[in-house]
């Protein structure tokens, strides 16, 4: 009888905590959501991420530049033209002037969240349907391929 | 119809009624009510332990986690696996190259993790092939084969890969005795003449684990069986099992259980390392193979060694001992205090515990009856420590818990016995399903166990799962020892016949497990760094492709130009830099495999066509949403078709007319 009343207990114990934990989650993630899209705190034009405020000069930083193409030949051309044309993800042309710098390098730094959190880049994902890959680049190796693609959108 | 009812019914009662009796004898009896709490691991959440279990004549190792005994990966080490490319790929086949040319399978018995002070250091597993005798060395960041060594004058490399504490050196004895040296084609029945044994001392280096045979021990023709390092006072010194000195070479089952005793060799390795200082040892002529596979440029190299340097403990003395130990001995096995011995006879009823204390002493004294050819036997009783009276039948291997009790294993009695080594009493006793062969406790043969299971790794499955033919999976069975009595919490089947196995606790290792690999670090010959450096090259009638994998294509992914019975080389790179994105690649009518490619990864793939035609190409491992638009086509042309060497990556007619 006792072994009965401890099963019978375990079941409820568990039963309990299997309806109580994704209950949870899902409420912090609906906060979440709310608060980051539809929250004045959010700024959209910057996205999540560890860039919040980035200084570009007027004219192009030349070495940045170089060294931002060879970032794109290996991690990023395969998916992104210089030109308007879509392949995988959108061409490179004129990105610098759609998006802000610190979007762009939170975007390139934090793929994953951006995605889950970021209603311009789902809207993107929606267009493309390949969610971006998380090429781990560096944040040095980041400002990199903006600068490259500032020279893209014909910075001087 | 009618009597053929009754018959049946008659049948269905006697059944049933047979079913009750049995019924005391049953696993499901056996379980207690929190058993399934104790084994649960939620959704999502991790293991408390990784479980490094030997496949046997898979050739391979399983991980497990523990304890929810969920199978985590199978690591391929002596055998080819085409579903990784292992042995398939032009990166990997190296590994598999051995003095006898390339050998797609071995049988892998025993695991050993590497160890500092005495503790697993979560670095390394070990394991051993039987059958063409190496030591693989497997990299526990990458969880791949890192490196294999193979062993000369060995056969049947079964008393091995144990280690020292401090990994200073793995092991490696011989099962079979062999014809050694020169002249090996002599008559099977000249055993006693001619056989010799070896064991192997592997050095591994302390930063980069690269193996190399310091020294072999060349030993009168035995069957070696199993070993074990000593440790804090007893470090120094290594044991090893041995049967068959009778020195049979037919009909073994008989033959070689004549004697009433064999022995466990004691072996001073720090005074062979001395003899070896000393310029003692003769270099011998043998050839065998040494296999690396290299991180950085994602390819495996083996070359071929001539030399291996023997010493003869018949002439230097005070290497080796003999202990006799009773029946056949199989498992040795040593306390974490390095005190005390446990040799398990596979036919004996009781279990002799040895003394390290008393060995060195009966060495000092001479306590010795005699020799072995040429090696000094130490008296029986001035070696004993105690033996552990009626403990169960057929007893095989021990681990111990590090709170002063020994667990052992009995074949024959389908058991594991927990008793105490202080007084040798017996504690618990619990049943296995069935015919339990090694067992293993989390650090169970290390200085510090961590002792929360004991896992039984059985020989005979019956009735423990849905039956699929006359092939059953094997069987591991989880007990938590926490408690004074043993309770068994979880079957599980396993790869292959499992034999040794080890365990470890999760985060030693979790945190260190490489996640992918740096593309800036790629050092292969033919990365591909970028779609821009993606190419076709002819040289002569070889054909090199170098391709690049991103979610979701390859670039090129139309080919033309190959030729019948030209050989193409895919050298796919993976670009992806995050974790949990490999690509496949796979070629129709392929004889070898398919390529499964990290990120970050180089891997190349033979093909050659042996008709014309077009040949579509694909990912094989599911990338996104668009994985099934992953693939492309390669045209081959016969020899009367003179189509030129050309590749591309979204060019269609449309787009040309446009130019």
């Amino acid at each position: 009888m006792n072994k009965m009343i401890l099963i019978l207990s375990i079941a409820v114990g568990l039963y309990a905590c299997s309806g109580n934990a994704p209950k949870k989650e899902a409420t912090a993630d609906q906060t979440a959501t709310t608060t980051e899209n539809g929250n004045p705190s959010y700024d959209p034009e910057r996205g999540t991420g560890k860039f919040t405020n980035v200084t570009v000069s007027p004219t192009l930083d030349n070495a940045l530049a170089t060294a931002g193409q060879k970032v794109y030949d290996v991690k990023c051309s395969s998916c992104h033209k210089l030109t308007e044309e879509k392949l995988v993800g959108p061409g490179w042309k004129d990105v610098t002037k759609r998006h802000k710098p610190e979007w762009i390098l939170n975007f390139v730094t934090n793929t994953d969240e951006m995605l889950q959190k970021d209603s311009k880049a789902q809207a993107m994902l929606e267009i493309c349907l390949v969610r971006m890959p998380n090429q781990n680049l560096t944040d040095e190796e980041a400002r990199n391929a903006y600068e490259f693609m500032r020279k893209n959108d014909g910075v001087k | 119809m009618k009597p053929f009812n009754q018959t049946f019914l008659i049948i269905s009662v006697a059944a049933a009624s047979w079913l009750t009796a049995c019924k005391p004898n049953n696993a499901a009896t056996a379980v207690s009510g929190d058993a399934a709490i104790k084994a649960y691991v939620a959704p999502g959440k991790y293991d408390e332990f990784y479980n490094f279990v030997s496949g046997g004549f898979s050739g391979q190792m399983s991980v497990y986690g523990l304890p929810s005994g969920r199978l985590l990966r199978v690591i391929p080490v002596f055998s080819v696996d085409p579903e990784k490319g292992y042995g398939y790929s032009e990166n990997t086949k190296a590994m598999l190259n051995t003095s006898h040319g390339f050998v797609p399978w071995d049988d892998l018995h025993h695991t050993e993790l590497s160890q500092t002070n005495g503790e697993i250091d979560g670095r390394w597993v070990f394991a051993n092939a039987n059958n063409t005798p190496r030591v693989a060395r497997v990299d526990l960041k990458t969880f791949r084969t890192a490196e294999i060594i193979e062993l000369p004058n060995s056969a049947g490399n079964h008393s091995s890969p144990f280690i020292t504490e401090n990994t200073e050196y793995v092991v490696a004895g011989t099962r079979f005795s062999v014809p050694i040296g020169d002249n090996q084609d002599v008559p099977i029945s000249s055993y006693k003449q001619n056989f010799k044994g070896s064991l192997s001392f592997i050095s591994v280096d302390k930063t980069t684990g690269n193996m190399n045979i310091a020294f072999q021990l060349q030993t009168p023709g035995v069957n070696f069986d199993l070993s074990h390092a000593g440790k804090g006072p007893s470090h120094g010194w290594f044991f090893f099992s041995c049967y068959n000195s009778e020195q049979a070479n037919t009909l073994l089952e008989v033959n070689a259980s004549q004697r009433d005793k064999d022995f466990i060799l004691a072996v001073n390795w720090k005074k062979a390392e001395e003899y070896l200082k000393a310029g003692k040892g003769v270099k011998k002529a043998s050839k065998y193979s040494h296999c690396r596979y290299d991180e950085k440029s994602h390819t495996a190299t083996s070359e071929t060694l001539n030399e291996v340097t023997v010493l003869d403990p018949a002439v230097l003395k005070d290497i080796c001992y003999f202990i006799p130990c009773p029946k056949s001995p199989h498992g040795c096995d040593v306390d974490p205090s390095g005190e005390y011995i446990v040799g398990s006879g596979k036919l004996a009823a009781l279990i002799p515990v040895f003394s390290y204390t008393k060995i060195q002493k009966a060495i000092a004294d001479k306590a010795f009856d005699g020799e072995f050819e040429g090696i000094p036997v130490i008296k029986y009783e001035a070696a004993l420590y105690g033996e552990v009276q009626k403990p169960g039948l057929g007893p095989l291997h021990t681990e111990f818990d590090g709170k002063g009790n020994a667990y052992t294993s009995f074949f024959v009695s389908s058991e594991i016995v927990k008793w105490n080594i202080k007084d040798l009493k017996v504690l618990d006793r619990v049943p296995t399903y069935y015919s339990i062969g090694h067992l293993c406790i989390p650090g169970g043969d290390s200085r510090k166990p961590n002792a929360k299971y004991v896992i039984a790794y059985n020989k005979i499955t019956k009735d423990r799962y849905l039956p699929t033919g006359p092939e059953l999976a094997q069987a591991a069975q989880i007990f938590d020892i926490t408690g004074d009595k043993m309770q068994l919490i979880l079957d599980f089947p396993t790869i292959g016949e499992p034999h040794y196995a080890q365990a470890v606790s999760a985060d030693l290792i979790s945190k260190n497990s490489t996640k992918f690999y740096r593309i800036d670090d790629n050092a292969n010959a033919y990365v591909t760094k970028g779609e821009k450096e993606s190419k076709v090259v002819r040289e002569g009638n070889k054909v090199h492709v170098y391709a690049t994998s991103i979610r979701s294509h390859f670039a090129p992914d139309n080919i033309e130009g190959v030729k019948v019975g030209d050989e193409v080389y895919f050298h796919i790179t993976n670009l992806e830099q995050d974790w949990d994105i490999p690509h496949g690649f796979a070629v129709k009518g392929a004889n070898n495999a398919e390529l499964l490619i990290m990120p970050g990864e180089t891997q190349t793939l033979k093909w050659i066509p042996e008709k014309a035609g077009v040949y579509p190409f694909y990912c094989t491992d599911f990338c996104s949403a668009l994985h099934q638009e992953m693939s492309g086509y390669i045209r081959v042309s016969g020899p009367g078709n003179n189509v030129p060497i050309s590749f591309s990556l979204g060019k269609t007619n449309e787009a040309e007319a446009a130019k």
